[in-house]
């Protein structure tokens, strides 16, 4: 008990934080679908739409019920907030898990009358406990704008059952290596599959697709429409389950070591190992090699949707007739690569993210001031990892569209699909690179803020799936450097945003690096 | 004593926030010594190195290393010296021989030879990966980094803090060596026999400042000797001495250096058996400076 009080008190801010945006995500949701589709005809069009358009349904998820606000509700908001609470939960319970085994502290109170189990046990109550305080404060937000308890309570439950799930994940993963970072990577993995499966399954109509998922299950308790109790029993199953395997895990190894073995490396360094770039690049080597494994997979994937996406609306003749006058079933396949290719810009700006701010971790872990105190100069050391995160997102971009392209041009027969989407994909680097610029800004005037640069990802994400349907303001929207991209593919490409974007990514960093360059190293 | 001095520092000053870790420090380390930097924890040693690496900036003072500025000419000094930290964290998917290798090179060359030789004689396997090493081990890969570097100056961090006796002993061979080698080592430490036995001089630190600095002999000349003797019959009086106790035919006291020749005729005729005159140790001088309220 003494340690879930710890968490607490180390949590107290950030944990508040999640929660409110969580609520507020959904909140916000119900009160501007009432607002903007008063009448039932208007909710049904809406729900016409969504039903012809994968691309949408690739994002948010089936709609089972668009006749009432609360079933366009769970549509539009479901996802969005079970990745959120997914997203919460796993960082929650590796934080307080293998990061305070890393950090030597799990030591320390180890040391002291508590048994193995206590720290993941603790992390456990908390995230399990937050994500029900999340449910509750859902229904009754819900339930205060005049949605029906049972459907209110439903969606909650979906939405804290998910977050059980990925809490168990975590804690499974955390047993699985020596690393908070690897820990993390890991189930944030997870929680990427999970997404791909059920975009997948949503977009293409493949229902047992979508069911491998745990977030095809939050939609599919149907809130709002005839709700499946059960599947909220399955989460909190699986999520059972996954804690009994960590709980097997941790009896099997020591304090401070992973399930998987440490291996042996050379004696001597390759001769690439000698300057500031070469250490950049072996330490993210590995990263950019997975990231583009995984923009592989996911553009191979939706690549091969994408034809598909165009033929579902051949079947509706009404519906084809209004896209023949906009410009026929290539403007809706092209409308279905587009959002592809926008979401694929924002996962590529979680790892240029990542990258940059891997020059945090090397400062806080001591590891920077060997090179520093070596013939290395601070805008060198910074400059190397910030050119991993600029050309580390071109390569994982690249792959992504090189990956949609080809399967996309196999289902289709046009070979040259693949240069056609691979360069699509690179409008979207000028956004990436800015929030690159942002993070590299961060890091040089605010050391000890960087996880600001996640909420600012964050936010840029929000901005681009709800500014719209919350109706923020067009300058709030604007803040997102992603709104600025033109279309592509399909649209006219218009070269100036992506110049002015490139250059504001180079004046931030520049900012960055200059503010780096005076500050003290921080850290012991 | 050669040329210009290694590091030069005066009126020093760093805060943290509200804690003033420096307070008007000066410290001077000649060229070719290998000069003992002795205090607790948190009397500020590191924060002295770490500014001398450019990695802190001094909030007043001046600091002088190698004859140049250690921010402004940070990139040009750090060709000339290497640093082993504190608490040493290595990468962790990296083998200890490819940080040794990587670290060498950055400070722009590492004697292979050298490499090899150090390796065995601190016993280290530089197969294993970063993650995988003790605190010991990792201190080692280090120091055979920055021994195995072809530099003038080691800033030795509490460097055996980690290590066993055998290693220590290990360590202490090649600070003498490198000595012979002619080169300048400042070593943080706050182990007194380690310094006793390696250091030409040494300053000791007490909350951001220099309390005292100087050749050990200087030091101890600041010091009473104590002194234990058996005699046949005890004096009435002694000249000069301190803090004197009798336990039956034996005496115990402290006397200021250069009045010892002064208290011996005394014991010479009330019959001394035996004598033992014993010079503060480092110790001693350390916790003088200690005990004492400021």
């Amino acid at each position: 008990m003494a340690l879930v009080r710890l968490a607490l008190r180390r949590d107290r801010s950030l944990l508040p934080g999640w929660i409110l945006v969580i609520v507020g995500v959904v909140a916000g949701t119900a009160s501007a679908i009432a607002e903007l589709y008063p009448g039932m005809d208007d909710r049904l069009a809406l729900g016409l739409t969504i039903g012809s358009t994968p691309a949408l349904q690739a994002i948010t998820g089936p709609v089972y019920d668009p006749a009432s606000v609360g079933g366009l509700t769970a549509w539009r908001a479901t996802t969005i907030a079970a990745v959120l609470a997914a997203l919460m939960s796993l960082l929650l319970v590796t934080r307080h898990t293998r990061a305070e085994e890393e950090s030597g502290r799990a030591e320390l109170v180890g040391a002291c009358a508590v048994g193995r189990h206590a720290f993941p046990a603790a992390a456990l109550v908390v995230a399990g406990g937050a994500n029900l305080l999340i449910a509750a404060l859902i229904t009754a937000a819900l339930t205060a704008q005049g949605l029906p308890v049972s459907g209110a309570l439903a969606f909650g439950l979906a939405i804290a059952g998910t977050g059980w799930i990925f809490a168990g994940v975590a804690a499974v993963t955390a047993q699985l290596t020596e690393h908070a970072r690897t820990a993390n990577g890991l189930a944030a993995a997870v929680l990427g599959a999970a997404f791909l499966l059920r975009a997948a399954g949503d977009a293409g109509g493949w229902e047992a697709l979508s069911w491998a998922s745990p977030l095809g299950w939050a939609q599919r308790v149907r809130a709002f429409a005839d709700e499946r109790w059960w599947v909220i029993g399955l989460a909190l199953l699986t999520a059972v389950t996954l804690v009994l395997v960590a709980a097997a895990l941790i009896r099997r190894r020591d304090l401070g070591s992973g399930v998987l073995p440490p291996r042996t490396g050379p004696a001597d360094a390759p001769p690439y190992l000698s300057s500031a770039l070469g250490l950049a690049w072996r330490l993210h080597r590995g990263g950019v090699l997975g990231w583009a494994a995984g923009f592989a997979v996911m553009g191979a994937l939706f690549g091969a949707l994408a034809h598909s996406a165009g033929q579902i609306l051949g079947g509706n003749p009404q519906l084809a007739a209004i896209l023949e006058r906009l410009g026929g079933e290539s403007t809706l396949v092209d409308t279905f690569l587009v959002t592809v290719l926008g979401m694929m810009g924002l996962v590529a700006g979680a790892f240029a993210v990542q990258a940059v701010l891997r020059l945090q971790g090397e400062e806080a872990a001591l590891r920077a001031e060997h090179v520093l105190s070596a013939a290395v100069t601070r805008p060198r050391w910074a400059l190397a990892h910030l050119l991993m995160a600029w050309a580390g997102s071109a390569a994982v971009l690249g792959m992504g569209g090189l990956a949609i392209g080809a399967a996309h041009g196999i289902r289709t027969g046009e070979p040259g699909q693949v240069i056609r989407l691979a360069a699509a994909a690179w409008v979207q680097l000028p956004a990436v690179w800015v929030a690159a610029g942002l993070t590299m800004l961060l890091y040089g005037l605010l050391p000890r803020l960087t996880a600001l640069a996640w909420a600012m990802l964050l936010s840029f994400a929000l901005l681009g799936q709800l500014g719209e349907v919350l109706q923020l303001p067009e300058w709030m929207q604007r803040l997102s450097p992603y709104s600025h991209l033109p279309q592509a593919p399909g649209g006219e490409l218009d070269p100036a945003p992506l110049i002015w974007l490139a250059v504001l990514a180079l004046v931030l960093a520049g900012v960055g690096v200059a503010a780096f360059r005076r500050r003290d190293l921080t850290g012991a | 004593m050669q040329g210009n001095p290694a590091i030069l520092i005066s009126g020093l000053t760093k805060s943290f926030g509200a804690v003033r870790a420096l307070d008007g420090l000066d410290l001077a380390v000649r060229t070719g010594e290998v000069h003992g930097f002795l205090g607790p924890n948190g009397a500020g040693k590191t924060t002295t190195l770490r500014i001398l690496l450019g990695l802190l900036r001094a909030d007043s003072g001046h600091a002088e290393l190698l004859g140049g500025h250690p921010w402004n000419d940070a990139v040009e000094l750090h060709r000339r010296l290497a640093y082993v930290p504190g608490d040493v964290v290595l990468w962790p998917n990296m083998s200890g021989g490819e940080a040794i290798d990587l670290l060498g090179r950055l400070r722009g060359g590492l004697d292979r030879g050298r490499k090899k030789a150090l390796l065995e004689r601190f016993d280290l396997d530089p197969t294993k990966k970063g993650r995988a090493y003790s605190k010991g081990n990792r201190q080692k890969v280090a120091l055979v980094a920055a021994l195995a570097s072809d530099v003038e100056l080691l800033l030795l961090d509490e460097p055996t803090a980690g290590l066993d006796p055998l290693m220590e002993a290990a360590f202490r061979e090649c600070i003498t060596e490198e000595r012979g080698n002619g080169r300048t080592v400042l070593l943080s430490s706050h182990i007194m026999s380690e310094v006793e036995a390696l250091c030409d001089r040494v300053s000791i630190i007490r909350a951001g400042r220099i309390v005292e600095s100087g050749t050990l002999a200087e030091l101890r000349h600041l010091t009473r000797i104590t002194v234990v003797a058996e005699l046949d019959r005890v004096p009435s009086t002694l000249p000069g001495v301190h803090n004197l106790a009798v336990d039956g035919s034996r005496i115990t006291f402290e006397v200021e250096p250069d009045r010892l020749r002064e208290v011996l005729p005394p014991l010479t005729t009330a019959g001394v058996r035996t004598l033992t005159c014993r010079p503060a140790t480092l110790e001693e001088l350390f916790l003088r400076h200690y005990q004492v309220a400021p």
